[in-house]
C-alpha cells in the first residue's frame, strides 16, 4: 500500500501540519516537514490551506438497496458518502425487504464491503417488517457478521409504548441502541407533510405538528429512564424536542440525538414560495420547521444537547417525486452537502469550531453507533480515516453533478460554506481533488 | 388575465369585474333557444377529474359546449408514490393529445399548480384538495354581487368546516379582494391551523359563536360538513354541530328575509342547513348553480378565446 | 369602454360635421321606411359600440315621421369574429334583443363604418343564433370600401373613398362627448 503524505493541512483548523498515512493508520504527525522520501512510493497530497478532520460518520442514511436500486444502491450511496467526506455510514432498515434478519443485515454489510468506499453498517429494524408490533431478530442481527448495534424503524415510529419499552430493554444485553423516528401517528398520520401552522392552513396541506414529535421524545426518555437503557432521537426537528432533551440529559438519562443538515437551514416557508409552492423537493419527514425551531436546533447542536449531525440522505427516483405534494415521496439528498452546509450554518456563524464539527459529525456519531474504528481523534496510531476540507472554496451545488443516482436535491443552486477536497478510508484515498479516485 | 386559473391569487379585482361582466352576457345566452356561441370552436378542453364531482364537472362541460369547444371528460385515478404512474406522466400523456385546456380536480392540494408547470395547456383548477376552488368562489361572488349590488363593505359570514374547505380558502381571498368584510365561523377544531396570524394579515375575522355574527351579516355562506369528521373527533355529534353551527329555523328568523344564503352543495339538510333555510326565498343555492355555468363560460372565454400571447 | 372617448378631436381631415351626420341619418331613416313600406315589423339592431346609438337615432327619426316606436336593440358580434384568435380575448358587449324577438321581422343592422365586411358577416352569424328574420338589411353611416366579402349596405350615409392605410374615425356625442367623422393617414 502506498504511503500518503499530506502536506500542510490544518488539523481542526490549527497550524499547518504534515500527516503521514501508512498501513491504514496515521503514522506520523508533525508541524515541521515530514520527509516522505524514505518510502519508495509516497503519494504527496498538497493540503495547503485545507482543514483536516477525522472521517465523517453518518448515523442516518438511506441506501435503498435492496428494493429500489433505481433510486440508489449501496455502491452509489457509498460514492456519495465518500464525496461528502464520510468514511462510515449507517444504512437504514426500510429497504425492501426490510433489514430485520441477520441475513438481510449481512447482505447490506457485504455490499458495503464490496463497494469499499466507506464502512457501511446496516441498521436493523426494531420490529418485524417495520410493523411496530413484534420485535425483529435484534440479537441475531447483532451476532451476525454485520454486528448490528443500532436499531430503527425509521420512516415509521415505534408508536406502541410497550413495544418500545421491550426493545429498549432487550438491546441492553449487547449494548445496542434504538434510534427512534419520533412521530406520534395519531397526531401526525401518514399524510401529514407540512409543519402545522399558518402555512399548512393556507396551503391546505395536512399538518405535522411539532408536538407529535415531542410527545414521543418525552415518552421515550421516560422509558429510557425507567429501563436504564439508551435511546437515540433521530432527526430532532423542534425547539420542544430540544427542551425535552436538555431536561433529560440534566437528569442523567441516556439519550442522544441527531439533527439533519436540512433542519439546520431550510424552513417551512419554502413550501409556499419555491416554484410557486408545493415543490416536493422540499417534502421531508419530519417536515421543515419555522425559523424558531431552526435556531433552537443550531443552539442545541452547539451546546451539546444535540450530539450529532446525521444526513437522513433519502434518494428518490424522479417519478416518485413527480406527484402531488401529499402523494410524493418524503426525503432529500444529503450526503454530499452535509459538511459544506454545516460549515455555512455552524462554523461561519461561530457556533462551532472545527473541533466541534469533528465532534458532531465524527466522534459522537461513531460513539453512539459503537464504531471502534471510526471517529478517533487525529493522533498517531489512529485509523487513517480523514477528510480534507477547503474552507475558502464554497460548494456551488449542481444537482446534475451529484454522484447519487437521484436528483431530489434541495440544495441545487445554493452556495455552501466549504468544499470537501479529499477523503481517506484507512489510509486509502477515496476522493482526491473533490472527485472519486 | 393570467394564462392559468389556479388560485384566486391569479385574479385581480379588475379581472373579477371583467369576468362578471362577461358572465352577465353568458347568463343571457342561457335563456336563448340556441345556447351556443362560436367563440371556442376548434378548442379542446379536457375535464380531468381525479375525484368525483358531478356538479362541477357538468357545469364545466356545459360551459365548454355552449362556447362550442370540444369537451372531453376523463375520470383519472390518483396514485401515490411507488404505486403506478406519476401525476406528471398522467397529465403529459393527456396533454400530448393536443389539448388547449385542462380543467382539473384533484384530491391533493397544489396539484393543479404543479401540473401547470408541466403542460403547455391552460390549467383551470376545479378544486385541489383542501386548498382552493377558484371558479366556485367566482360564481359565489358573482351571485352575491347580483343580489347585493356591490360587495364593498358588506359583511359575509362563512360558516362550517373551514379546515377541510377549499371553497372557504378561495372565497375568503376573493371576497376580501372585492371589499367585503368576512367573518369565518367554526368550532376551534375546524378552524385551519394558524388562522390567527393568517386572518390578521389577510384582513378577515374569526369567530366561534355563530349567534354573535349573524345579526350583522349581509350574506351567509354555509359550508358542507362531512359526517366522517365526527369519527375524526372534530366534533362530538351531528346534533351538537347543528345546535352550534347549523343554519336552523331560529337562526333564519334572526337573519330576516333579505339576507342571501349561499351553499356550494351538496347540502346536508338538517345538519349544516335546515330545509327551511335551503328552500327559503333568500336562498341562492339554485342561482349559484346557473351562475356557475355563466361564470365558467366567462372564464373559459377569457382564458382560451384570444391568442396565446 | 373606448379608450378614445375623450373630447379632443382626432387628427386628420373632417369628413362629416354633426349637421352632416344628422342629415345622413334622416335620409337613411326615410329610405328604410320607403324600402319597408312603413315601420311595420321593423327591428333595428345596432352593432356595438357606435352602431347602437346610431340605431337609436334612426328609431327616433322614424318615430318623428311615422309616430311608431320601432324596437331597437344591440347585437354583439365579439364572439363571432373571425379574428378572435388574433388578439387577447375582448370582453363582449351586451346583446339586447327587443322583447318581440327577430323571428319573422325585418331586421336592419346598423353600424358606423362598413369596411372589409367581416363585422357584418359576424353579425349575420350572431343573428342566426337568435332567430330567423324574414329580411335582413344593413345601414351604415360611412362606407369606405375595400370589401373582403360579398357584402353591401342597403343604406349608406356617405360613401367615402379611402386608402387602406387611412383611418376613419367616427365620434358620436352620445358616447364620445364630440361628434363627427374624420379621416387620417
Amino acid at each position: 500500500m502506498t504511503d500518503i503524505l499530506i502536506k500542510g493541512a490544518a488539523p481542526y483548523g490549527g497550524a499547518p501540519t504534515d500527516l503521514l498515512l501508512r498501513d491504514g493508520v496515521i503514522a506520523e504527525i508533525s508541524t515541521g516537514p515530514i520527509a516522505g522520501g524514505s518510502a519508495s512510493s509516497v503519494t504527496v497530497v498538497d493540503a495547503d490551506g485545507l482543514v483536516a478532520l477525522p472521517g465523517l460518520v453518518d448515523l442516518h442514511t438511506h441506501l435503498r438497496e435492496p428494493g429500489r436500486e433505481d433510486a440508489e444502491t449501496v455502491r452509489t450511496g457509498s460514492r456519495a458518502a465518500a464525496v461528502g467526506g464520510f468514511t462510515a455510514v449507517l444504512a437504514m432498515a426500510n429497504t425492501s425487504p426490510v433489514t430485520d434478519t441477520a441475513e438481510a443485515a449481512e447482505r447490506v454489510h457485504d455490499l458495503g464491503r464490496a463497494a469499499g468506499l466507506v464502512d457501511v453498517h446496516p441498521v436493523g429494524a426494531v420490529t418485524r417488517g417495520l410493523g411496530g408490533e413484534e420485535l425483529a431478530e435484534l440479537g441475531l442481527m447483532h451476532r451476525s457478521r454485520a454486528g448490528v448495534t443500532v436499531f430503527s424503524d425509521d420512516g415509521r415510529c415505534v408508536a406502541d409504548a410497550r413495544v418500545m419499552r421491550r426493545a429498549l430493554e432487550y438491546v441492553k444485553a449487547f449494548g445496542g441502541v434504538v434510534s427512534q423516528h419520533a412521530q406520534e401517528p395519531s397526531l401526525a398520520g401518514p399524510t401529514a407533510c407540512c409543519h402545522e401552522g399558518e402555512l399548512s392552513g393556507r396551503l391546505g396541506l395536512p399538518g405535522w405538528p411539532g408536538v407529535a414529535e415531542e410527545v414521543i421524545v418525552a415518552r421515550d426518555v421516560m422509558l429510557a429512564r425507567h429501563t436504564g437503557s439508551r435511546v437515540h432521537v433521530a432527526h430532532a426537528s423542534t425547539a420542544g424536542t430540544v427542551e425535552v432533551l436538555r431536561w433529560a440529559k440534566a437528569q442523567g438519562i441516556q439519550v442522544t440525538a441527531e439533527v439533519t443538515p436540512h433542519h439546520l437551514l431550510l424552513t417551512t416557508d419554502l413550501l409556499g414560495s419555491v416554484n410557486g409552492g408545493y415543490d416536493p423537493t422540499f417534502k421531508v419527514n419530519p417536515p421543515l420547521r419555522p425559523q424558531e425551531d431552526v435556531d433552537a436546533l443550531r443552539t442545541a447542536l452547539a451546546d451539546g444537547t444535540i450530539d450529532a449531525v446525521a444526513t437522513d440522505h433519502a434518494p428518490h427516483a424522479r417519478h416518485d417525486k413527480e406527484h402531488a405534494f401529499v402523494d410524493a415521496a418524503f426525503g432529500m439528498l444529503g450526503l454530499e452537502t452535509a459538511l459544506p452546509l454545516v460549515a455555512s450554518v455552524m462554523v461561519d456563524s461561530g457556533l462551532l469550531d472545527w473541533h466541534g464539527v469533528a465532534r458532531v459529525m465524527s466522534a459522537n456519531p461513531a460513539r453512539i453507533a459503537g464504531l471502534s474504528g471510526q471517529g478517533a481523534d487525529l493522533e498517531v496510531g489512529a485509523p487513517a480515516n480523514l477528510v480534507l476540507v477547503d474552507p475558502a472554496t464554497p460548494l456551488v451545488v449542481d444537482r446534475d453533478a451529484s454522484v447519487s443516482l437521484s436528483r431530489n436535491n434541495p440544495w441545487h443552486g445554493r452556495t455552501l460554506g466549504a468544499s470537501v477536497v479529499a477523503t481517506f478510508l484507512r489510509g486509502t484515498p477515496t476522493v482526491l481533488d473533490g472527485a472519486l479516485v | 388575465m393570467k394564462r392559468h386559473l389556479l388560485s384566486i391569487d391569479d385574479v385581480s379585482a379588475d379581472d373579477a369585474a371583467t369576468l362578471f361582466a362577461t358572465a352577465a352576457e353568458m347568463h343571457d345566452v342561457q335563456k336563448r333557444q340556441v345556447k351556443k356561441l362560436p367563440a371556442l370552436r376548434g378548442r379542446t378542453i379536457i375535464n380531468l377529474f381525479f375525484e368525483d364531482s358531478t356538479r362541477t364537472r357538468s357545469s364545466f362541460e356545459i360551459a365548454g359546449k355552449w362556447l362550442s369547444a370540444d369537451t372531453i371528460n376523463i375520470a383519472a385515478k390518483g396514485s401515490s408514490a411507488s404505486k403506478g404512474e406519476s401525476l406528471r406522466d398522467t397529465v403529459l400523456t393527456i396533454a400530448a393529445m393536443g389539448v388547449d385546456a385542462l380543467v382539473m380536480r384533484h384530491p391533493a392540494s397544489g396539484a393543479a399548480l404543479q401540473v401547470s408547470q408541466w403542460v403547455d395547456a391552460a390549467v383551470l383548477n376545479a378544486g385541489d384538495g383542501t386548498h382552493e376552488h377558484p371558479t366556485q368562489a367566482l360564481l359565489d361572488a358573482y351571485t352575491l354581487q347580483r343580489r347585493l349590488g356591490s360587495l364593498e363593505g358588506r359583511h359575509v359570514a362563512i360558516v362550517g368546516d373551514l379546515t377541510h374547505s377549499r371553497v372557504f380558502r378561495s372565497n375568503v381571498k376573493l371576497l376580501t379582494k372585492l371589499g367585503a368584510e368576512v367573518t369565518v365561523v367554526a368550532p376551534p377544531t375546524l378552524m385551519p391551523s394558524g388562522v390567527g396570524s393568517w386572518s390578521a394579515e389577510a384582513g378577515f375575522a374569526t369567530a366561534y359563536d355563530l349567534d354573535e355574527v349573524l345579526p350583522t351579516a349581509d350574506a351567509v355562506m354555509m359550508l358542507r360538513v362531512q359526517r366522517e369528521r365526527m369519527s375524526g373527533g372534530f366534533f362530538p355529534s351531528a346534533r351538537e354541530y347543528t345546535v352550534g353551527y347549523g343554519l336552523t329555523r331560529d337562526r333564519l328568523a334572526v337573519l330576516g328575509p333579505d339576507v342571501p344564503i349561499c351553499h356550494p352543495g351538496p347540502m346536508n339538510r338538517g345538519l349544516e342547513i335546515a330545509a327551511d333555510a335551503a328552500d327559503a326565498a333568500q336562498s341562492l343555492v339554485l342561482e349559484q348553480v346557473s351562475a356557475g355555468v355563466a361564470v365558467r363560460m366567462a372564464i373559459l372565454y377569457h382564458l382560451l378565446a384570444g391568442d396565446d400571447a | 369602454m373606448s379608450a378614445e372617448s375623450d373630447a379632443v378631436a382626432p387628427e386628420g381631415r373632417t369628413v362629416l360635421e354633426p349637421g352632416d351626420i344628422a342629415r345622413a341619418l334622416t335620409r337613411i331613416s326615410h329610405e328604410i321606411l320607403e324600402r319597408n313600406k312603413g315601420a311595420g315589423d321593423l327591428v333595428l339592431l345596432g352593432i356595438p359600440s357606435r352602431g347602437v346609438p346610431l340605431a337609436r337615432r334612426i328609431a327616433a327619426r322614424i318615430k318623428d315621421v311615422e309616430g311608431v316606436a320601432v324596437p331597437v336593440g344591440a347585437l354583439d358580434v365579439t364572439m363571432y369574429r373571425d379574428d378572435l384568435r388574433r388578439h387577447p380575448a375582448r370582453s363582449p358587449h351586451p346583446t339586447d334583443v327587443p322583447p318581440g324577438g327577430v323571428d319573422g321581422r325585418t331586421v336592419v343592422l346598423v353600424d358606423d363604418v362598413l369596411y372589409s365586411g367581416r363585422t357584418v358577416r359576424s353579425a349575420l352569424d350572431a343573428l342566426n343564433d337568435l332567430g330567423r328574420p324574414d329580411v335582413v338589411r344593413l345601414a351604415v353611416l360611412v362606407d369606405r370600401g375595400h370589401r373582403e366579402l360579398p357584402i353591401r349596405a342597403d343604406h349608406v350615409g356617405k360613401n367615402l373613398p379611402s386608402a387602406r392605410t387611412e383611418r376613419v374615425m367616427v365620434r358620436l356625442a352620445d358616447v364620445d362627448d364630440l361628434e363627427g367623422v374624420w379621416i387620417s393617414s
